[in-house]
């Protein structure tokens, strides 16, 4: 039950939660207890095999890649702060009205931030440029056995040509986010969080 | 000195006699005997009924400290955490494409990645089904420390109220529930294996009936089930098969105490063995030996020659294969739906302030989990008996048993969902995955061959898509 889960959050770790991710005190709360029912565990922290057992995600094509997003570099566990901040990318733009903080920085769930969330699904190795190589595998992850490999191929090719404006062959993140400019990012990346 | 013992000692024994004697003729006249003739006194209701009063009052006591405090309290996330969009996956991919004209080869969007992303992510942040398989979580508090959230906002006069409950459910209604159980139980074993002894006819399944009948009013009795049966009259009759949502094994006491049911069943050892070949000398039930449970042809052939003989009593089945948390009903396994005889429905829902039915069987052993009952302030809950159901032309035993599914989630006020209960322990299977992956090729590929924009639809029922 995850239930004595949210006597265990203290006060001020939910401030902190708070501060940096914007989230409201009862959201907080709610996906603590969320959290807490996913860590079968009951160690304090998810591992991989948690993310797995949910079987709405496991039929997900890109499924690894969301969970590997939760993960630090090169980490098998993410505790709830790593996995607030990470849900933190979507929240929906609108909800930032209230704490116009000017010393916060950029939040977590600016446009640009969730663009650059999108752009680490496709680019693994980590090197802000998403090689033809590495659309190939996520191509691959989103339709199966169902097209040849020419034919991704082909169709790779063709995006990278669209995208690429500097002649290197692979996506770069300033290229990306030209691509994308007239997509609604903030409506497609957000989730509409209950208060 | 031990002349000064000797008088207390007398005293206390006649004292303890008296008490003893005095408790089992209250036991016998208020819950054996009104057993056995299938009346109520109405004790129960009184008890249940009293019972809510007092969870009310808890409640607000603890809304009245959290308010002072100025604290929140914690609310179950009973209205769900985030707001999903109604529009399947596939509309959301093909709008992006409707935008512009249809291209002569396949086009990739870079921005189809967001809609798989960020259904991954609300899948992460409320699924449908991982909650089926805990405990429903409560909007007010039965006094039961299982299930209390706001510890910190508790009163002395909470605290007191709860301690006298602690007493009351331990010290009196559990030795209490648990004499009436063995009571129940040893009768059942007794009296079935006597009955067993008669030539089969009429006389000896009348008998049966009564004595099952019994019995399992006695179980009921030491659960303090208080059941309200709706619609009697369409009741299941012999020849056919009864098949209900399962939330614990308390369902089939629940079930067997209003009508007579032949069980299905794996052999076990031990006491059950015991109970199951007793109440099988009284009347055919189907047990099965665990290397027959596999041989899917096997099981459905004696279930069809039970069915097909008119004097045998109708077969009580559960169709989803395992415990979900009477929040929902998962996927019926379509077994019981192929041998093409009249279905009985019956939706069964507790009434979760009082105590959670639900067994965790990952969890809990069974012990535990009867314990867990006693020791709680009981179970009410609701049986529905729906009209009966047979196979339609055309229909295949998945539709059929889908339909059945559907009828038992409405009546009952439970979520349909096609997710199989299986899921508790196992993996979803990888074909769920690759028909996502089927649907995006389709599209990705599509457009070229169809230039006419697709057609909008709102499909609010699908809940398999991601």
């Amino acid at each position: 039950m995850g239930s004595r889960a949210s006597s265990l959050l203290r006060e001020e770790d939910i401030e902190e939660i708070k501060k940096e991710t914007g989230f409201s005190h009862s959201q907080i709360t709610r996906l603590y207890s969320r959290f807490h029912s996913l860590d079968k565990g009951e160690n304090g922290a998810l591992s991989r095999e948690d993310f797995q057992r949910i079987p709405e995600l496991a039929i997900n094509p890109l499924g690894d890649r969301i969970i590997n997003a939760f993960f630090p570099e090169g980490e098998d566990q993410v505790n709830f702060r790593g996995f607030m901040r990470t849900l933190a990318h979507f929240r929906p733009v609108e909800d930032n009205e209230k704490n116009k903080d000017p010393n916060s920085g950029e939040p977590l769930n600016s446009r640009n931030n969730k663009l650059l969330f999108a752009f680490r699904l496709y680019d693994l190795d980590r090197d802000d440029k998403i090689s033809r190589d590495e659309l190939l595998q996520v191509l691959r992850m989103m339709v199966g056995v169902n097209i040849s490999d020419e034919q991704l191929g082909s169709i790779a090719d063709r995006t990278i040509q669209e995208a690429d404006t500097n002649g290197d062959m692979s996506i770069s993140f300033s290229e990306f986010i030209k691509v994308l400019e007239k997509v609604d990012v903030e409506q497609k990346m957000s989730i509409r969080f209950l208060h | 000195m031990e002349s000064y013992l000797f008088p207390f000692d007398g005293l206390l024994c006649m004292l303890l006699g008296i008490s003893f004697t005095l408790w089992f003729t209250l036991l016998l006249i208020f819950i054996i005997v009104p057993a056995v003739f299938g009346v109520s006194f109405g004790i129960r209701r009184l008890y249940m009924k009293s019972l809510l009063k007092i969870f009310e009052w808890a409640t607000l006591r603890m809304e009245r400290g959290a308010r002072e405090k100025n604290q929140q309290l914690y609310k179950p996330y009973s209205n769900g955490i985030i707001a999903k969009e109604l529009v399947s996956l596939e509309q959301e991919i093909q709008e992006v494409r409707r935008s512009g004209i249809p291209a002569p080869e396949p086009e990739f969007d870079m921005s189809d990645i967001f809609s798989f992303c960020r259904r991954g992510v609300e899948s992460i942040v409320d699924d449908e089904v991982t909650k089926r398989f805990t405990a429903e979580e409560l909007e007010s508090w039965n006094l039961l420390t299982r299930s209390n959230y706001n510890f910190h906002h508790i009163s002395t006069r909470l605290t007191v109220l709860w301690g006298v409950g602690v007493l009351v459910r331990y010290a009196i209604l559990l030795p209490l529930r648990v004499t009436l159980a063995f009571t129940g139980v040893g009768l059942l074993v007794v009296l079935t294996s006597l009955i067993g002894l008669l030539p089969n006819g009429w006389v000896k399944s009348s008998l049966s009936e009564k004595a099952h009948l019994m019995c399992y009013r006695i179980c009921v009795r030491a659960l303090t089930a208080i059941i309200t049966y709706h619609d009697s009259e369409n009741k299941p009759k012999n020849g056919g098969i009864c098949v209900a949502n399962h939330t614990s094994p308390i369902d089939v006491i629940i079930l067997a105490s209003d009508g007579c049911y032949a069980m299905v069943g794996q052999v076990h050892g031990g006491l059950m063995g015991v109970i199951q070949r007793a109440m099988l000398k009284a009347c055919p039930h189907i047990w099965f030996e665990r290397s027959e449970v596999k041989d899917r042809h096997l099981v459905a052939k004696r279930l069809s020659d039970h069915v097909a003989d008119k004097t045998k009593l109708p077969i009580l089945i559960f169709p989803e294969g395992t415990c979900i948390n009477n929040t929902s009903v998962m996927m019926f396994k379509k077994g019981s739906f192929e041998i093409g005889c009249t279905v009985y429905p019956v939706a069964i829902k507790y009434d979760p302030r009082f105590g959670d039915a639900f067994w965790n069987s990952s969890k809990f052993g069974m012990v535990n989990y009867l314990l867990h009952m006693m020791s709680s302030w009981g179970v009410v809950c609701s049986v529905w008996y729906l009209p009966p159901m047979r196979r339609e032309e055309g229909e295949d035993a998945v539709q059929f048993a889908n339909r059945v599914k559907a009828a038992i989630a409405r009546k009952g006020g439970l979520a349909d969902l096609l997710w199989d209960g299986g899921l508790k322990r196992e993996k979803v299977k990888k074909v769920f995955k690759e028909e996502q992956q089927k649907m995006y090729s389709k599209v990705l590929v599509g457009v070229s061959e169809d230039s006419r924009p697709f057609p909008v639809r709102r499909t609010s029922h699908n809940r398999q898509q991601v």
